[in-house]
C-alpha cells in the first residue's frame, strides 16, 4: 500500500499536501482499494466555498460502495478538479497525483495537528486488518 | 446459450395476427398524429411464446433454488397464498365500494391489524406504507409529528448505528433530518459509550436494526433504548430482520417505539416482481394518534342480531394518508394467509427454524471464512469474501463462482463495516440437504480459492452470460437495444 511520507492523514482516509497555507485534499490508496472500481464522483463544494473540518465534500461511488469523502480541515475552497468527474477512475490509479479532489486555503492550523503522520497512518490501516 | 433480443428475432413482414377485413367504413387515423420511428419487432405468435418462455427459463428464483440473499429473508412463498389472494371475492371488489359491500375485506385488514400488533407487542398498525423503505418513511414522519406536537422543534438529528440497514440513513435523511452514526462495539453491539456522547436534546430518535445487519442480536438493547428514550429521543425499530425473533420476543416490550414489517420478508409474500411490497407500521399507545389514516376499526357495535359493522376511522392528529386507498391489499391476504396457516407457535418455529439454519451454515464454514464478530448468530451471518494467502480473490469472485454451483450468490459487500462482506441468510425453508449441498460449494470454493484462484476471478463459466464488466455498466449506460436512426 502506498502511503506517502510527506502527507497527512484523516481517520476518514482522506490525505492532505501541506504546501505554505495552503492544502491539497484527495482519498488514500488504502481508501479506493476498499472501494474498489470508482464509476462516479459528485462535489458537494465550489470553489469559494467556505468549509468546515468534516464537511463533506464530495461523494464517491464505486461498484461496490457510496462514500464520503471529509475534508481534513477548515478554509476557503480554491479548486476543485472537475476533470475528474469525467474521469473518476483516475483516483483509483493516481490518488496522490492526478486525483487530487479540491484545493483550500485559509486553513485553520490548528486541524493539520490532529491529522496523523504517514506511519502513524500506516499503523491505523494494518489495526483494521488490511 | 445466449437468447437474441426480440428486434434481433424479427423479420419484416412476419405477422402473429391476422385481422379480418374491417365491416364499417375506414376512419383513418390524422397524418400528422401518426408515429413513424417506433418500428415494432415482427414474429410469429409462437416464437413470442418460445422466446419469453426461454427468458423466464433464464431467471433465478425462490422456486427453482436455494436463494441465501442476506437481509431478505428470501422464503419460500407458500402457494396457497396465491389461492386465497385469488378468491372472487377479493379480487371483484374496488376500494371505492360502499363499506357495507366489502365487510369480508375490512374484517381481514382489521385482524391483520390486529395480529401484527400482537405479534410486535405494538399498540396499533397501519397497512397503509406500500414497502419497508416506505414504511420506515412514516415511521420518522411520525416521530416528527411526535416531537412537534409537543412544540420540540430542537430535534433536527437521528442516530444511526454503523450496523444498520442501508434505507434508515436514506430515510432520516429524506425527512430532513441530519444523520450521526454511532459505531460498533468489538462484538458487533451498538457502541454504549458513543452512543452516551451522541445522545442530547437534539436527538429526534435511533433507527435501530436488531437483530442487525452483521446478524447478531444487540446484547445491550434494553440499555440503547434506555439511553435514547432519557435523552428524549423515540427508537424506531427496522423490521426487517423481524424473521429471527417471531414468538420469542416483542420489540414493543423491549422498549422500541415505532416499527415497520416487511410483508414480503417475515410473512412470506412475494418479493419484486412477484407482487409489490408492503410495510405496515406499528406504534405504542402515545404515538397511536398520529397514525396515518384511515384505520380500520368497529365503527357499529354488533348485537344480538346484528354483525358488529367494520369502516375506516382517522386517528385524531394523523400525519395524513400515505397511499392511496388502503395499501397492497392482496399483499394483505397473503400474510393474513401465512399467519393463520401456523398459529402463534408455527410463528414461534419459523424464527426458531431459521435461526438454527443460520447457525448450522455458519458452524459448516466456520475456520475456512473469516468471521468478522465469531458469536451465535440470528437468522444470518457475515463472512468475510477473502483470504490473507489468496491475496486476488474478493468476495465477489466467491459469489460470481457460487453461481457455478447453480446457487444464488449472498449479499455482496453489505454490511460496509466488514471487509469484504458476504452477508448469508438461509431462512427456515430450507432443508439440511440444501444447507449442506450449499456449504459444500462454499467449502470447495474456498479451496479452489488457493489452489485455482483463476477459476474464481473469471467465473461464472455455467451460465448464459460470462463475468460482466460492471464499471462499464455502470459508467456507460445503455438502457434501449436499438436507437432507431432517425431520431434526434
Amino acid at each position: 500500500m502506498n502511503i506517502p511520507q510527506n502527507l497527512k492523514y484523516e481517520k476518514t482516509d482522506e490525505w492532505a499536501a501541506v504546501d505554505a497555507g495552503k492544502v491539497t485534499i484527495g482519498i488514500t490508496d488504502y481508501a479506493q482499494s476498499q472501494l474498489s472500481d470508482i464509476v462516479f464522483l459528485e462535489y458537494l463544494v465550489a470553489t469559494g466555498d467556505d468549509i468546515k473540518k468534516g464537511d463533506v465534500i464530495a461523494t464517491i461511488e464505486s461498484v461496490k460502495a457510496a462514500a464520503e469523502v471529509s475534508s481534513p480541515v477548515s478554509g476557503k475552497v480554491t479548486a476543485v478538479n472537475d476533470d475528474l468527474i469525467q474521469t473518476p477512475e483516475k483516483i483509483n490509479t493516481d490518488p496522490y497525483g492526478e486525483a487530487w479532489l479540491v484545493k483550500v486555503e485559509d486553513v485553520d492550523v490548528g486541524d493539520l495537528s490532529s491529522l496523523m503522520d504517514a506511519a502513524s497512518y500506516e499503523n491505523y490501516c494494518q489495526e483494521r486488518g488490511h | 446459450m445466449t437468447e437474441p433480443t426480440i428486434y434481433e428475432m424479427s423479420v419484416a413482414g412476419r405477422v402473429g395476427m391476422k385481422y379480418p377485413q374491417p365491416d364499417v367504413p375506414l376512419s383513418p387515423l390524422p397524418d400528422d398524429m401518426l408515429r413513424r420511428d417506433l418500428p415494432l419487432p415482427e414474429l410469429s405468435e409462437l416464437e413470442v411464446v418460445r422466446h419469453f418462455t426461454n427468458l423466464s427459463s433464464k431467471n433465478y428464483s425462490i422456486d427453482g433454488g436455494f436463494y441465501p440473499l442476506g437481509s431478505c429473508t428470501m422464503k419460500y412463498n407458500p402457494k396457497v397464498n396465491e389461492e386465497t389472494a385469488r378468491i372472487p371475492g377479493f379480487t371483484g371488489t374496488h376500494p371505492l365500494q360502499p363499506i357495507e359491500t366489502v365487510q369480508g375485506n375490512l374484517i381481514l385488514m382489521y385482524e391483520l391489524q390486529n395480529w401484527l400488533a400482537e405479534i410486535s407487542g405494538f399498540s396499533a398498525v397501519t397497512l397503509q406504507p406500500a414497502a419497508g423503505a416506505h414504511g420506515e418513511y412514516v415511521g420518522v414522519m411520525i416521530i416528527r409529528a411526535y416531537h412537534r406536537d409537543r412544540g420540540d422543534l430542537k430535534r433536527t438529528k437521528i442516530l444511526i448505528p454503523d450496523s444498520a440497514h442501508g434505507t434508515n440513513p436514506a430515510t432520516s435523511a429524506m425527512s430532513g433530518y441530519n444523520v450521526v452514526p454511532v459505531p460498533s462495539d468489538a462484538r458487533g453491539n451498538v457502541d454504549l459509550e458513543a452512543l452516551r456522547t451522541l445522545c442530547t436534546d437534539e436527538i429526534a430518535g435511533l433507527m435501530l436494526t436488531n437483530p442487525n445487519t452483521v446478524g447478531l442480536f444487540d446484547e445491550n438493547v434494553l440499555e440503547v433504548i434506555n439511553i435514547v428514550h432519557q435523552a428524549g429521543g423515540l427508537v424506531y425499530g427496522d423490521g426487517a430482520n423481524f424473521n429471527a425473533v417471531l414468538g420469542i420476543v416483542r420489540p414493543g416490550d423491549l422498549g422500541f417505539d415505532v416499527m415497520h414489517f416487511n410483508l414480503h420478508k417475515t410473512f412470506s409474500t412475494p418479493h419484486g416482481g412477484g407482487g409489490p411490497g408492503s410495510g405496515p407500521v406499528g406504534v405504542v399507545e402515545h404515538l397511536v394518534e398520529f397514525l396515518p389514516g384511515p384505520l380500520v376499526d368497529v365503527i357499529k357495535e354488533g348485537d344480538a342480531d346484528d354483525y358488529p359493522l367494520f369502516g375506516f376511522v382517522e386517528p385524531p392528529k394523523s400525519i395524513g394518508r400515505v397511499k392511496s386507498f388502503y395499501g397492497q391489499f392482496g399483499m394483505h391476504v397473503r400474510a393474513y394467509t401465512y399467519i393463520s396457516m401456523h398459529g402463534a407457535a408455527g410463528l414461534r418455529a419459523v424464527s426458531e427454524h431459521a435461526v438454527l439454519n443460520a447457525n448450522y451454515l455458519l458452524s459448516r464454514v466456520r475456520g475456512k471464512y473469516k468471521l468478522p464478530y465469531d458469536r451465535i448468530c440470528m437468522h444470518e451471518f457475515v463472512v468475510e469474501g477473502s483470504w490473507d494467502d489468496a491475496p486476488d480473490i474478493r468476495a465477489l469472485d466467491v459469489s460470481k463462482r457460487l453461481m457455478d454451483y447453480n446457487f444464488h450468490p449472498p449479499t455482496n459487500y453489505f454490511p460496509l463495516i466488514v471487509h469484504e462482506a458476504l452477508m448469508i441468510e438461509p431462512t427456515e425453508t430450507e432443508s439440511k440437504q440444501t444447507l449442506d449441498q450449499f456449504a459444500d460449494a462454499l467449502l470447495k470454493i474456498a479451496e479452489e480459492a488457493h489452489t485455482q484462484p483463476d477459476l474464481l476471478k473469471s467465473a461464472p463459466h455455467n451460465t448464459p452470460i460470462g463475468r460482466l464488466d460492471e464499471v462499464k455498466a455502470a459508467k456507460e449506460l445503455v438502457l434501449c437495444c436499438w436507437i432507431p436512426e432517425d431520431i434526434e
